[in-house]
């Protein structure tokens, strides 16, 4: 029967499959943070049961870290007892961390990729609903809680109920200066936060094959924005050339065997898909949100949405809440709308590929007076290339803050916060309310959007700039 | 974990729809390394902030029964929402949707979300806001909601039912088979990574 690479993913997975019951599936890889793993060790140690598979088991610390003065203890005493307790946890267990300072420390979703731990085909989950990111290989990866945290330690499996399938596909090119980050905005704003509930997203099409490897983990990344368990990408050249010579790709004539079955995951030509989205990048724009949730999205060239707008009634009651929360106007054109901070960096867009791009905007130009842009890079590793590439210094010399790695302001639990009623342009995933600190007002941009916007104060494109 | 079969309880209503996990529990709780005592970190924004929020009104202490608006819990994975939730009294939310992650992690720890009509919740909301006083009973066993006005089943699958009512933990089930779990290792790919 034909599949798609979801189930295929799945079927090779099964390690029982019983009337009644949950299909038990294996995990390949099982990423660890500081934030929803103690509770899960604290219940391995009350049931006296040990890591199965301490080799198929890594951790970073990325959540609370602070992102300047590495050398001096965390601040924050309940920050650092977090940090202190997953280095103890892994010590016990004998799971491998990398901690704050070292090379690859960093967002756990960016280390995983960046040390080819993350392969197609595979299962992966971790504590964070942004373990989606990793489907960008054709990986079956989705966010667990703690419980399952737990569960998994204890036995490398997860009891699961089957997803649905959806396709996206995302046919044409897109325009210059139109991303990855435009395309999962407009998906979301298409499909709502509930529209991808249930489903496992493989997204394809022209567009999306086109994009190089770090683009497809910013589309997959915001899977869960839209509702869904997983985003995938099918494998193909650009996957494989990405992880070709990683610190952990399979070498010699296994990478050749791998790449062989890698092949073998693609979606059959006749497979159905649950559901079905199309959507045309021809006509995509970049792309901010207004409101408290991803879904609440415009084109830059557009005004802020008038509420009355809604046909839905819970759609203009969540519109007018959110507007008041932000502060905004309805019939305001987005490109008037100043902030006082942008956060360039997380798991989103906080990859080498992501700095480039904002360093080539903001190479030669000035952040506008009284803005303060942070540049965040996901991981030791990206912040070391940046440096080596002199990207570093191009944001230095703009007068944004180069900082060491970490999730930082995307949810705002190390010292990087807005203050209340402060705005920022975020090429994070949320725009909660308070995510970015208690009052703090947010939205969601593509880095260009974030660059270009640092330059002149109020949400912009690189197209707006004056040329130099 | 303990069973459920049958409660009974006064209920909340909650009329937003988009609760995200952020706001059930903002991220300065999840500091702690305890599984227990989240209860002041619920919804503690706008409990904070808000002297009308539902949960500020005398009328609704103590009740047990959430009726929340649709896509409840989406966002962050965080299960410190669920033990906000659990710690601060409350032992079941209806709403007509919840995100997978949440949903996922409430049924593995004990709190029963139950799916049911939006139309059904906008009866209970009425009906609560008219009397807070008002119990309703969400039934395991019958797989059932029954309130004033309201008798509505539920769908629940029947392996999270029997787990839920026996109180049983998912890591001790799944260690009766080790040995299958054992047998599945041995046929992996020899390229897969491992991390040590
Ligand atoms: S960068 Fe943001 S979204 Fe990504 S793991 Fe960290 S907190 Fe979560």
């Amino acid at each position: 029967m034909a599949r798609t690479m979801a189930e295929k993913v799945w079927e090779e997975h099964v390690v029982r499959r019983a009337d009644g019951e949950p299909d038990l599936l294996y995990i390949d890889l099982h990423l660890v943070h500081e934030v929803t793993s103690p509770q899960a060790f604290e219940g391995l140690r009350l049931a006296g049961r040990s890591v199965r598979r301490p080799d198929l088991t890594i951790a970073t610390e990325d959540h609370n870290v602070p992102t300047q003065n590495l050398l001096a203890p965390i601040a924050d005493p309940v920050s650092r007892k977090q940090v202190e307790t997953l280095r103890k946890n892994c010590s016990d267990f004998g799971v491998r961390l990398h901690p704050m300072g070292d090379i690859d420390q960093g967002v756990v979703h960016v280390v995983g990729p960046q040390l080819g731990l993350t392969q197609p085909g595979m299962t992966i989950v971790c504590g964070d609903s942004h373990t989606s990111t990793h489907g960008a290989f054709g990986a079956l990866a989705f966010g667990i809680g703690t419980s399952q945290v737990e569960h998994v330690l204890a036995t490398q499996t997860l009891p699961l109920a089957p997803f649905r399938t959806m396709s996206v596909t995302v046919e044409g090119t897109l325009r210059p200066g139109v991303s990855a980050k435009d395309i999962i905005l407009a998906v979301i704003a298409k499909i709502g936060t509930g529209g991808g509930q249930g489903y496992v997203i493989e997204y394809r099409g022209e567009a999306i094959r086109s994009l190089s490897m770090e683009a497809r983990m910013t589309v997959c990344n915001m899977s869960i924005e839209a509702g869904a368990r997983a985003g995938m990408i099918a494998p193909d050249e650009t996957t494989f050339e990405y992880i070709r010579g990683r610190d952990h790709a399979p070498q010699g004539e296994d990478f050749d065997a791998a790449v062989e079955h890698w092949k073998s995951l693609r979606t059959d030509e006749d497979a159905r898909f649950d559901a079905e989205v199309v959507l045309n990048a021809d006509e995509l724009s970049p792309f901010v949100t207004w409101g408290t949730n991803p879904g609440q999205g415009v084109p830059l060239d557009a005004p802020v949405p008038d509420p009355a707008s809604f046909e839905d009634p819970s759609a203009r009651a969540a519109a007018e809440k959110a507007l008041k929360y932000m502060d905004l106007v309805p019939g305001t054109p987005m490109r008037e709308v100043s902030v006082d901070t942008v956060f360039l960096g997380s798991c989103t867009n906080g990859r080498i590929e992501d700095l480039r791009t904002a360093a080539e905007i903001i190479r030669g130009r000035r952040v506008a007076d009284g803005v303060r842009m942070l540049v965040v890079p996901g991981s030791m590793r990206v912040k070391e290339q940046a440096n080596e590439e002199g990207l570093g210094v191009v944001f230095e010399a703009a007068g944004a803050e180069w900082r060491e790695a970490g999730c930082s302001m995307c949810l705002g639990m190390n010292p990087d916060q807005l203050k209340p009623g402060e705005r920022s342009a975020s090429t994070s995933n949320r725009n909660f309310e308070g995510r970015q600190g208690r009052g703090g007002r947010t939205h969601l941009v593509s880095p260009q959007v974030a660059a270009a916007t640092a330059v002149r104060g109020t949400l912009s494109s690189p197209a707006d700039l004056e040329a130099l | 974990m303990e069973k459920f079969d049958v409660h009974t309880g006064r209920a909340v209503p909650l009329r937003a729809s988009n609760v995200d996990t952020d706001q059930i529990i903002p991220a300065v709780y999840l500091k702690r390394v305890s599984r227990t005592g989240f209860e002041d970190g619920l919804f503690a924004e706008w409990r904070q902030s808000d002297p009308d929020f539902v949960l500020n009104r005398p009328e609704f202490e103590g009740a047990t029964v959430l009726v929340a608006g649709p896509d409840f819990g989406t966002g962050s994975s965080r299960e410190h929402a669920v033990w906000a939730l659990k710690d601060y009294g409350f032992k079941v939310v209806l709403s007509s949707r919840f995100a997978d992650i949440f949903r996922g992690n409430s049924l593995k720890g004990g709190l029963l979300t139950v799916l049911l009509p939006q139309e059904v919740i906008d009866r209970l909301w009425e009906a609560v806001e008219a009397d807070p006083g008002t119990e309703v009973t969400v039934d395991l066993v019958a797989r059932e909601v029954r309130g004033p006005g309201v008798r509505e089943p539920f769908e629940l699958d029947d392996y999270t039912r029997w787990r839920l009512m026996e109180g049983l933990d998912d890591i001790a089930l799944t260690l009766r088979h080790t040995d299958e779990i054992s047998e599945f290792e041995t046929s992996r790919r020899r390229w897969l990574p491992v991390t040590l």
